[in-house]
């Protein structure tokens, strides 16, 4: 659709940035100033510049839980966008079976996430839950409070579980959008069902499937609360990701200043990265 | 459909269901059956962990309060995204992209940090412990997301009914609730589900927010761990009835999630 250009347009907008901005300018503005100063009370506080950044930016700890962070946040993305896609594929398409999968697909969803944690908390036990048990039937040695990499897998699944039904609901809502013409043109060309997908599905489902990877991309990356009621970050530090290793800092230890300086360090690099995929998947418009 | 489409779309389905399956399961029980061993369906079947919800004033005031505040989210999210989103379909103006993406930056907060200064700025404006206050701090999230939405429907609306509107004599605003608005209605309910479902299942931010008068159900749940444990019978219960509000608008809205709102943005 052309757009006409008007300026006045930004009348429109306004209540949108105003209320956006209440609540997110003075909140940021205040971890910019934690960030810079050593707090001790209201009355004694100090400049102490970059010191906090200097500080977090050499700490190994952090490192560590950055690297988890992408290892963890790649994962997610590699396995939910095409799992999603596909589930989008195959779903009817009319009728009150298209319902039903919907209405199903929902349900994971509406759970508010600490009880997704709890949820599978007592899902994994080998004793009294079902995944454990029929694992331990099968002959698996599973147990995720005691085995690093299980507690990480867990984490992984319970977040397929959670989330991959999101991005099938954007994409089936999205492959509802073309119009039966393209398709009509594929039958005449007689393309194949790879070469539908690839020149009329994937290009028309770019602009969900950009909502989708950024979604996705953020919550993962800020993952806190799941891992926090399954297993508490460990066994040692297999599921302390940067959420909880900030949240430690900053309410555990009541190191303010640092903790500021890292979130911000944090948001700066959720940020690039959103960036980088919104730009990656909006450059194709502007030919 | 053919027979393997069929089955793949079965197998997930059996994946996403197992664990509700066995929330359901849970919230049956009493807690030593649950803690005593692994049985696939109640020994001994009961409602108390559902009565004790509903006879007890703190567990549901809970739901009382996450609708209250979820549902004030979702009419001042619809309210401010609606024009906003007419905007971004209709015009171009100076800064349009930024604005969208400077929107979507406010999802990235990490929260541990932001948590302290959001509780600062709504108590010194007096709301804190206030069902708005909640409302208020989850259109940070809501709203962009919103505008996103409308804007996909909105894009599917010739621009010619706009024009004849206002050819025929119509102001702005009453073309865009006399006309506009019943065009795009399912939409609205798409939007409407989204805002919900991200609202309700909120925690951080809803529990930094309140300490009594607007506590969600979600913080509600954290208390059950007592001297004798967690109450998992309790807790289950209180995990499936958190997924029925939801349900009930997503039945709701069933038909219009499948009418596109990918047409726009982007």
């Amino acid at each position: 659709m052309n757009k006409v250009p008007n300026n006045k347009a930004w009348w429109l907008v306004l209540p949108v940035f105003l209320l956006v901005a209440f609540s997110a300018v003075m909140p940021m503005m205040t971890v910019v100033n934690y960030s810079v100063q050593d707090i001790f009370d209201q009355s004694s506080r100090y400049f102490v510049g970059a010191d906090w950044y200097r500080q977090v930016l050499r700490d190994p700890a952090l490192h560590d839980a950055l690297l988890r962070q992408f290892i963890y946040s790649t994962c997610v993305l590699l396995i939910e966008i095409p799992l999603g896609i596909g589930i989008a594929l195959t779903m009817p398409t009319k009728g009150r079976m298209a319902s039903v999968c919907l209405i199903v697909m929902a349900i994971p969803l509406l759970i508010p996430w600490n009880v997704v944690g709890t949820i599978w908390q007592i899902f994994g036990r080998a004793d009294i839950g079902l995944l454990g048990a029929t694992l331990a039937k099968l002959g698996v040695s599973y147990n995720y409070a005691g085995d690093p990499f299980d507690a990480w897998l867990t984490v992984l699944v319970m977040d397929v579980w959670h989330w991959t039904s999101l991005v099938a609901l954007l994409c089936y809502s999205g492959l509802r959008a073309i119009p039966d013409v393209y398709y009509q043109a594929a039958r005449i060309d007689r393309a194949s069902g790879w070469a539908v997908f690839r020149h009329i599905q994937l290009p028309k489902l770019k602009s969900v499937l950009l909502i989708a990877v950024m979604l996705r991309f953020m919550d993962s990356f800020m993952i806190y609360t799941e891992p926090f009621v399954l297993t508490g970050g460990g066994p040692g530090n297999a599921t302390t990701f940067l959420s909880q290793t900030l949240t430690r800092m900053a309410v555990g230890q009541f190191d303010l200043g640092p903790a500021a300086a890292f979130s911000l360090v944090y948001f700066l690099i959720i940020l690039l990265v959103s960036w980088l995929f919104y730009t990656a998947m909006t450059h194709g418009d502007k030919d | 459909m053919s027979m393997r489409k069929t089955l793949a779309l079965l197998l997930y389905f059996f994946f996403l269901l197992v664990p509700i399956y066995w929330l359901l399961n849970m919230s049956f029980k009493s807690n030593s059956e649950i803690l005593g061993g692994l049985t696939l369906w109640p020994q001994a079947f009961t409602f108390d962990n559902y009565r004790v919800i509903f006879s007890d004033a703190s567990w549901y005031s809970g739901y009382i309060n996450s609708l209250y505040y979820v549902c004030l989210n979702t009419v001042i999210s619809l309210l401010v995204a609606l024009p906003a989103a007419y905007a971004f379909s209709r015009y171009r103006f100076l800064g349009d992209r930024h604005l969208f993406f400077w929107l979507l930056t406010n999802r990235m907060a990490p929260p541990a940090v932001f948590l302290l200064p959001f509780f600062q700025l709504y108590s010194s404006i007096g709301l804190f412990d206030t069902h708005i206050a909640v409302a208020l701090a989850h259109c940070l999230f809501n709203v962009p997301l919103a505008v996103w939405i409308l804007e996909g429907f909105m894009s599917g609306v010739p621009k010619e009914i706009d024009e004849t509107a206002y050819i025929d004599g119509y102001s702005f605003a009453r073309f865009f609730v006399k006309i506009f608005i019943p065009l795009i209605g399912s939409g609205i309910g798409v939007t409407a589900f989204f805002c919900f479902m991200f609202s309700w299942v909120e925690l951080l931010l809803a529990r930094t927010l309140t300490s009594v008068n607007a506590k969600p159900i979600a913080a509600v749940m954290t208390r059950t761990v007592s001297a004798s444990g967690i109450d998992w019978g309790v807790l289950a219960a209180a995990g499936v009835l958190t997924i029925l509000p939801g349900m009930l608008v997503i039945w709701f809205v069933r038909n219009h999630v499948a009418k596109g709102f990918a047409l726009g943005r982007v």
